[in-house]
């Protein structure tokens, strides 16, 4: 097994606080990571430094060399009223390389075959804003597999949807998991999504733990990582997270 | 006197020729402008360019050169403070362009002699245009048109999605300076006509018509154009014979296609460009 990626120490501010502070973190070939926290807990930039979008402050992201990252946004963070269609936003996924304006044949076949693979056949021409929020996110999910990644980094990828939606995303990413594309994800469902992974790093600050999700979803590390009392419950052999709020009766 | 009637005359000619191909550059540029929310810095940056323009005038350098010079500084200055993240790009804008404007103010009123120019700078005139300013306008058109077709796609990732694009291998710091560049360019060359208090509306106002009657991208790069280019040279028969400013003119004309645009695509319309009239 290889490092894909290694954040050696890093710390990172943006000018005020520091947000992360001495994490220490590998990302190896074949990971399956969520990353859990509160808000405001330095998820995001611990994405952005493993995407090479930030610098560390201190510290030191090693890549191997030549991987291919793609990443997915938050869709609430996605301008819906820009004009485009779902085929445009797929396209740009080639827009390093190419300078020609006018997509060709063999690009067009592509975009359709991964817009087919992910149950939107037949939306190219669609207005990104007039899909539902499942397929909304399916389409910024084609648009990074059009780079055939080997790690595929999404933020909060459940974030704002429905139940339904939520399942089709997880099934779609683990199915992307076991077809070898790695994947690091953060998300603020426990529940619904991280008690689901492999591995799971809770972050507040600092790197407060990474393991499985017996090793990691326990009170103590959860009330480390959140601040507050949770209590964690087995329910038909998966962990169960609730709050366990104080003075209420 | 008939409608054709001020096209006898070379100062005019000239002057409709400019305005038309500063319409149509504006559209085209605005479109950026609008969907990366920048009207403000359009707006800056030709108010940043007066300072230069009058400075220009008083030591009696060549308007491009000095004001250019001056544009493209302002340009680079608040990217950097921008960038910084110290201060909000609007903080920098506005503090950055309004003193570079006050001092064009200032110099205004010290060498009373640069007056004339200044004003002309100010509001637009189509006087003195020269055979010279319209090609160097067309010249301007057709890098815009070859910067847009060249990085078209890099350019609409980065105005669409820069975090993703800079992953994805588009450098979007290069982009964003082309995109800066193409502005400072397009203020210089057209602010004599349309003038630096309503240029900003020029870049706007074509680019949100088209995307009110649009949800293409390509489209709206069509469109805008067009619209600017048409507002531009009937603005300025109408300049010509309600003998008002040729910016003034421009602009009302710009603003009349806004409202009857705006009324007939209704809710549709408003949707298209929700996020930019409010």
């Amino acid at each position: 097994m290889t490092n894909l990626v290694e954040l050696d120490g890093i710390s990172h501010s943006y000018g005020g606080p520091t947000v992360l502070e001495h994490v220490h973190l590998t990302i190896d070939e074949g990971s399956f990571l969520g990353v859990i926290g509160p808000s405001g807990s330095g998820k995001t930039t611990l994405l952005r430094l493993v995407l090479g979008n930030l610098r560390p402050t201190e510290g030191e992201v090693r890549r191997r060399t030549g991987l291919r990252i793609a990443y997915v946004p938050q869709v609430e963070t996605v301008n819906w009223n820009f004009p485009i269609t779902v085929s445009e936003v797929v396209l740009m996924a080639a827009a390093a390389k190419w300078y020609r304006p006018r997509a060709t044949e063999s690009e067009r076949k592509r975009v359709a075959e991964l817009l087919e693979q992910l149950g939107l056949g037949g939306f190219e021409h669609r207005h990104i804003r007039e899909l539902s929020g499942g397929q909304q996110q399916r389409v910024f999910l084609a648009r990074a597999l059009h780079r055939d990644p080997e790690l595929l980094v999404l933020d909060e990828p459940t974030s704002g949807v429905d139940v339904r939606t939520r399942h089709e995303v997880v099934h779609l990413l683990t199915d992307l998991h076991r077809n070898g594309t790695s994947v690091v994800l953060s998300t603020h469902d426990i529940n619904g999504l991280a008690a689901h992974l492999p591995l799971i790093a809770c972050v507040n600050r600092e790197l407060i733990a990474v393991g499985t999700p017996a090793e990691v979803l326990t009170s103590s590390v959860l009330e480390r990582t959140y601040g507050a009392p949770m209590e964690v419950l087995e329910h038909g052999g998966m962990l169960l997270v609730t709050d366990s709020p104080m003075g209420i009766e | 006197m008939t409608l054709f009637e001020p096209f006898q005359f070379e100062f005019f000619r000239n002057g409709f020729m400019v305005a038309t191909l500063a319409g149509a550059i504006c559209g085209l540029v605005g479109v950026y402008v609008v969907l990366r929310s920048m009207s403000y810095i359009g707006h800056g940056l030709s108010h940043s360019i007066f300072g230069g323009a009058a400075a220009s005038a008083v030591l009696g350098v060549n308007f491009y050169l000095g004001a250019g010079m001056w544009g493209l500084l302002s340009a680079l200055m608040i990217g950097r403070v921008a960038r910084r993240g110290k201060i909000g790009a609007d903080a920098a804008i506005g503090v950055i362009t309004t003193a570079s404007f006050a001092l064009g103010l200032a110099l205004s009123n010290v060498f009373g002699q640069a007056k004339r120019s200044i004003e002309a700078v100010l509001f637009g005139s189509i006087l003195g245009v020269t055979t010279l300013e319209v090609v160097a306008v067309a010249c301007v058109g057709v890098l815009a048109i070859a910067i847009i077709g060249a990085f078209y796609r890099k350019l609409l990732f980065a105005t669409f999605d820069p975090e993703v694009a800079d992953v994805t291998g588009v450098n979007v710091g290069r982009m964003e300076a082309l995109l800066m560049l193409m502005l400072a360019v397009t203020i210089l060359f057209t602010m004599k006509i349309v003038g630096v208090l309503l240029i900003s509306a020029l870049l706007v106002t074509p680019a949100v018509i088209a995307r009110m009657v649009t949800n293409s991208f390509a489209r709206m790069l069509v469109i805008a154009p067009l619209v600017g280019a048409a507002c531009g040279a009937v603005g300025m028969v109408i300049s010509y014979h309600a003998d008002i400013s040729s910016g003034a003119s421009i602009i009302l004309l710009a603003a009349f296609v806004f409202i009857v645009v705006y009324t007939v695509t209704g809710a549709r319309g408003r949707g298209n460009a929700g996020g930019m009239i409010h």
